[in-house]
């Protein structure tokens, strides 16, 4: 047995113990030290209280975050996805534009040959059965699955921009946001000072006013809101922002049309659609110039170079249930090799608190979404 | 008393105290990065799963070292049911520290996610992609891990207690 001695000159700990001597006897006679252990078990425990936020209440977890989406939907919606909870599945492939997208980013999406992908149109609303007339933001969600397994997953609104820059915003937004139980509205004072506190809010809700809403999710155009880092084969890294952008022509609705559409219109409009054919949209990047904002409130000045990716075709559309889309997390930091988050916040946050409203709706009965049983499109 | 005071193997004393550093991390760090929204989240998630996959290995590394090079025996004069505890919080830690990771490994397998470790290297799922099971194991994830440390937390004390009130040399053993 290859046991090593102590060195002679190494001390040998002193006989202590009385034999018959009851530990809890040996602990009163060692009091102290005793103390002294009790004072070490509490530091430790103290030292992981610290670090998991419970001793500062005011960090702003994706547990408040999700709490607070929850709260603006007038309370949890079992089963469904805590923000843009109303959506459907789709399916195609994605082709990258190997030469040009390879110069930007070497990721494995990019080589030319067709991805499998699969994702979700959705509606920007806490509230999984939203009428569709009442909802102005849409939504894409992508998962990238090339060969090999470096997976590109995203998450992609028809926004210009998004309307805070930093997760604490996005918190006091949403908690001024949650409906009065008196009047099923936001509160017109609390989310007048926010806004007065958050110049940057108020501008986002301009350009949205200012921006027709496509008549459609096939016809509309989707944007990363956030900045990534792509980085190219020799290493050199760019902050970018891409953006989906419809080959179907724009086409918008009167506000007076669209307030007649029924509940679900823009998930039939979808579904008829896809039967006549697939849908495409190009890949287009942006690439930011030095002093630009990565910020995801603030936009870039319309002339910054840009750079077509690829085609995405969706040739396939299909109700949630088990097994497709729903079961995905589009957290948008799955970036495969040759993606890289930026200092953009938002994208941190993103992907916390998705994983919390992944973990809750796992737990929970999912009930039917809106638009159910229902598929189009060339896929079975 | 003299036969306590033998010291473990070099190498058994190299992976306990490695390990010992790894395991705390990834308990701090498992904590701290469900607290936060911070780009941390994302710098510490990706190195929880490389640190759970070292661990796995370096505990099946362990098992084996333990079978060549068995730990000292205890003093003869502990009592009965501290011997006992002593055999099942070591057993209890192992455990853990195999369990753990592969619920994580499994649990991302489950929930659809792809498995990055080390920055290079794609894992396998080992689970289909079901979501139910999920929410399992990501529940028995964080179950699992606050056994662990509140069984880190009876190692600390129990070492303390040989060290600073019996003075039998079984936490000398480990130095």
């Amino acid at each position: 047995m290859p046991y090593v001695e102590d060195p002679p000159a190494a001390p040998v700990p002193p006989e202590d113990h009385p034999p018959g001597e009851s530990t809890l006897a040996l602990l009163r006679r060692h009091s102290g030290a005793a103390v002294g252990i009790a004072v070490v078990l509490a530091a430790t425990v103290g030292g992981f209280a610290y670090v998991g936020g419970f001793l500062t209440p005011d960090r702003l977890g994706a547990d408040k975050i999700a709490n607070a989406l929850e709260a603006t939907g007038g309370g949890a919606h079992a089963g469904f996805r805590r923000a843009h909870a109303k959506g459907i599945c789709i399916a195609g492939t994605f082709t990258g534009t190997a030469a040009a997208a390879r110069g930007l980013s070497s990721a494995g999406v990019f080589d030319g040959r067709p991805v499998p992908v699969t994702g979700r149109f959705a509606e920007a609303t806490p509230d999984p059965y939203a009428k569709d007339p009442m909802v102005g933001v849409r939504s894409m969600a992508l998962r990238l699955q090339p060969v090999g397994g470096d997976e590109w997953r995203m998450a992609i609104n028809d926004t210009p921009g998004l309307h805070v820059s930093t997760p604490e915003a996005f918190y006091e937004n949403a908690l001024a946001s949650v409906p009065d139980p008196k009047t099923g509205k936001p509160d017109p004072a609390k989310v007048a000072a926010y806004l007065a506190k958050h110049p940057e809010s108020a501008a986002f809700l301009a350009r949205m006013k200012a921006k027709p809403l496509a008549s459609g999710f096939a016809n509309d155009s989707y944007n990363s809101i956030d900045g990534f880092l792509f980085v190219a084969p020799d290493g050199t890294q760019r902050l970018v922002r891409w953006t989906m952008q419809a080959e179907a022509p724009f086409a918008t609705l009167t506000p007076a049309a669209r307030a007649g559409r029924s509940a679900n219109y823009m998930f039939e409009d979808l579904l008829a659609r896809a039967t006549t054919g697939p849908l495409k949209w190009r890949l287009v990047a942006t690439l930011a110039q030095p002093g630009d904002p990565n910020r995801a409130a603030e936009v870039w000045p319309a002339d910054r170079p840009k750079v077509d990716l690829g085609e995405l075709v969706i040739d396939h559309v299909e109700s949630e249930a088990m097994g497709n889309c729903r079961d995905i997390n589009f957290d948008p930091l799955v970036l495969p090799a040759g993606m890289l988050p930026s200092d953009d916040p938002i994208p941190f946050a993103r992907s916390a608190v998705y994983a919390t409203s992944f973990r809750r709706r796992t737990r929970e009965h999912t009930p039917p979404s809106a638009v159910a049983n229902q598929s189009a499109g060339t896929r079975p | 008393m003299s036969a306590s005071t033998q010291r473990f193997p070099l190498a058994s004393r190299i992976l306990h105290w490695g390990m010992a550093v790894l395991v705390l991390a990834m308990l701090l760090i498992g904590i701290g990065m469900v607290s936060t929204t911070g780009p941390d989240y994302y710098r510490f998630l990706s190195v929880h799963r490389s640190i759970g996959i070292a661990i796995l290995v370096l505990v099946a590394i362990r098992l084996i070292n333990r079978a060549i090079n068995p730990p000292p025996p205890l003093p003869r004069d502990l009592p009965g049911w501290q011997k006992a505890l002593a055999s099942v919080s070591h057993w209890l830690l192992y455990g853990l520290m195999i369990v753990l990771p592969i619920i994580g490994w499994a649990m991302l397998s489950a929930g659809g996610y792809p498995i990055l470790v080390f920055g290079v290297v794609h894992l396998p799922a080992i689970l289909p992609h079901d979501v139910a099971l999920f929410a399992v194991l990501r529940t028995l994830h964080t179950v699992f891990a606050v056994l662990l440390f509140a069984t880190f937390l009876a190692h600390l004390g129990a070492a303390l207690f040989h060290g600073w009130i019996r003075r039998d040399g079984v936490l000398e053993s480990m130095a």
